[in-house]
């Protein structure tokens, strides 16, 4: 548990505050700190195994920081965990597609369990209108990952968390996510996001996980 | 729609197109009773006998297996990860999961019953019971399956070790099932039995969903 | 914070080798008084002859099976809610010594059903009970060595402990009403409520005599464990000393 109240926890946006993660036996960051103003935008860098995926996954709430803490407005996440999942949108590695649902339907699912959104808009958004009616296991990957990211636009929130989310786009495709994740910060949300890449993004934060290696015992 | 509805249409219509979930189910069931004949001889007085024991076993063991299928698609192409971090809390979600796993294998068995019955030579006094039994029961199977197997979620050999998590705990439904049974055609009072299969019923709707979040959380984690 | 919750927890270490020869040299010399008396001291039953000194065994065996898996439960308990890692450790500890005290309470009480009713095996509903509490001992078992990442197999065991314990009076209560159906009310059950002071003490003595078998038995596992996370963590931290030095191998994990 988290020892203590923080009283430095800043008044508004996202911050996290002396983070460290264990994974197994070993810590895989600790002392990591970070602070996200409305329309901020957070790029994780770093070598496999940094730590990434991990720290984007304890934003989230999936899983419980071996210290530290993660703030919202001034208020730590895990003492309210269903207003932080209402607040998030979490890419991960895997798409969650079903290939036996349609390309419409799948999305109407996950915008309909956060209270329902514009399915079709999204799909336009990320050319996948033509593609609405026809079953996801037709898709390529790289469909796929724009169904996924589709997600974002289906139903709003104020933070978005995607784990790599380049990968296996087009060019085309990226350009997409870039204006999307621009349209998203210009409303005032907020952008983590962790690349291998080049995405280029203006006035955007970089954090180096390495930076943040435990020390060997 | 709320998303509780949403999330038993999904898990209904997935379960359709794939065709093959209670289907399989449905077989192995008559399957493995149509093998008791053949293993215990065809003496009418002996299969009446055990008729209801048969039924109940192969039922049993027909639900346990499609419990594996349960979360573990879910779980692998990530929708598990994603359905955690829904408003709907995970406990409901695990609830309506059940729910439609109850639609596409619980209610096909309890439907099926009465005609293996009748090649097992039941008595006539049972078959009421052995429906009402199954109707009251297989919920309580499917809901104390998904903590099993909520719990093997990533093991190795999950459907074996699945199994035997399982079937401790599914003794008591199946006493009081067969007993159900037993008591109805040897012209007993059938109340306690049903009553305390429905007391079953009572306990693992709150507490099964909550011990199978907390297993799906930790194997997110 | 405890960041380094792997490391020797020293304080642990240091009462458990204190405590270690004393549990063990307790838990020989009760047995041993324990086994004499039960043996040569003892009166022979007037029903069962010779044979009810199997109940000095069998008794106390079937005690620690459901005490066992008790503190089980109350370790997983400990373990999810504070999260302590000894808690952790000692549940996984038990869950064999627990399954040995089944496997022994049956494997007595078949050798015991032989002489009484003639039969190896009888669906008497203490045995039934004991033989579903052993397939919930594996099922543990199995479960937590299921997993590639021991952390997983600890915290599922966790929750299906508490399951378990929860499951565990209500099909042991089931189980008592199926045998009642189906069993004549006139088997004699094993270790029935009556017994004779001179068998009394013996019992006692036995049945102290096994609980502190099982806490040095835990002790050791327990402490076996701690010194094998370590020696882990220090080879973990060796090669992550040698990718330091060399930067290009970057480490997989």
């Amino acid at each position: 548990m988290p020892a203590g109240r923080h009283t430095m926890l800043p008044a508004a946006g996202f911050a996290g505050i002396d983070l460290a993660c264990r994974r197994g036996e070993r810590l895989v960051f600790a002392g990591l700190s970070f602070s996200l103003a409305a329309g901020g935008a957070l790029v994780l860098t770093g070598p496999n195994g940094s730590g990434k995926s991990s720290l984007l996954r304890l934003m989230a709430g999936l899983g419980r920081p071996e210290a530290g803490v993660l703030s919202w407005d001034g208020a730590p996440v895990g003492e309210d965990p269903p207003a932080h999942r209402a607040r998030l949108h979490f890419i991960g590695h895997q798409e969650a597609v079903k290939p036996l649902l349609s390309v419409a339907e799948n999305l109407a699912f996950w915008a309909g369990m956060r209270g329902g959104g514009d399915v079709g808009q999204a799909l336009a958004r990320f050319r996948l209108a033509a593609f609405a009616g026809s079953p996801c296991r037709l898709l390529s990957a790289g469909q796929r990952r724009r169904l996924a990211l589709a997600r974002l636009l289906a139903s709003p929130a104020p933070l978005w968390l995607l784990d790599e989310p380049a990968t296996g786009l087009d060019s085309d495709a990226l350009d997409d996510l870039q204006a999307a994740i621009a349209a998203q910060r210009e409303a005032g949300g907020f952008v983590v996001l962790s690349t291998h890449t080049e995405l280029p993004m203006a006035g955007a934060a970089t954090l180096c996980l390495s930076d943040f290696a435990a020390r060997p015992a | 729609m709320s998303a509780f509805r949403l999330l038993v249409q999904r898990d209904l219509r997935l379960a359709l197109r794939q065709g093959g979930d209670a289907a399989m189910v449905v077989g192995f069931f008559v399957l493995a009773t149509i093998l008791f004949p053949f293993g215990v001889g065809p003496e009418p007085e002996l299969l009446a006998r055990i008729a209801a024991g048969i039924l109940w076993v192969t039922a049993l063991l027909a639900a346990l297996l499609s419990l594996e299928r349960l979360f573990q698609a879910d779980w692998e192409d990530g929708s598990l990860e994603a359905l955690s971090l829904m408003p709907l809390p995970l406990e409901a979600q695990v609830l309506a999961k059940c729910l439609a796993h109850w639609l596409v294998t619980g209610l096909p068995l309890s439907a099926t019953a009465p005609l293996l019955a009748l090649l097992l030579q039941l008595d006539a006094a049972g078959y009421k019971v052995l429906v009402a039994s199954l109707l009251l029961g297989t919920p309580t199977l499917s809901l104390i399956g998904a903590v099993g197997a909520a719990l093997s979620l990533g093991a190795r050999r999950g459907g074996v070790l699945l199994s035997l998590l399982m079937l401790p705990l599914y003794i008591p439904v199946l006493i009081f099932g067969v007993g159900a049974i037993e008591a109805s055609i040897g012209g007993f009072g059938v109340g306690p039995h049903l009553l305390l299969l429905g007391a079953l019923l009572a306990g693992a709707l709150p507490l099964a969903p909550l011990a199978a979040a907390a297993a799906l959380r930790q194997a997110l984690e | 914070m405890n960041l380094h919750r792997f490391a020797n927890p020293a304080r642990f270490m240091r009462l458990s080798s204190a405590l270690l020869p004393w549990c063990g040299a307790g838990a020989a010399a009760l047995i041993g008084i324990g086994l004499y008396l039960a043996l040569f001291i003892a009166p022979p039953d007037y029903q069962q002859g010779e044979a009810v000194r199997i109940m000095f065994v069998h008794v106390p065996a079937a005690w620690m099976a459901s005490l066992v898996y008790a503190l089980m439960a109350l370790a997983s308990a400990i373990a999810l809610i504070w999260r302590h890692p000894l808690a952790d450790i000692a549940a996984l500890s038990a869950a064999p010594l627990g399954a040995g005290f089944t496997l022994l309470c049956l494997v007595t009480g078949s050798l015991w059903g032989e002489r009484m009713w003639g039969t190896w095996w009888v669906w008497d509903a203490r045995l039934t009970s004991v033989l579903v509490l052993f397939f919930l001992y594996l099922g543990y078992l199995a479960l937590v060595n299921a997993f590639d990442e021991p952390g997983r197999g600890a915290r599922a065991g966790a929750i299906l402990a508490l399951v378990g314990i929860v499951n565990l009076p209500i099909i042991k209560f089931s189980v008592d009403w199926w045998n009642t159906l189906h069993q004549p009310a006139s088997v004699f059950r094993l270790g029935g409520p009556t017994i004779d002071a001179s068998m009394l003490w013996p019992l006692a003595i036995m049945v102290l005599g096994f609980m502190l078998f099982f806490a040095t038995l835990l002790l050791v596992r327990m402490r076996t464990t701690l010194i094998e996370a370590k020696i882990r963590v220090l080879l973990l931290s060796e090669i992550e000393r040698h990718a330091a030095a060399s930067p290009r191998q970057a480490v997989a994990s």
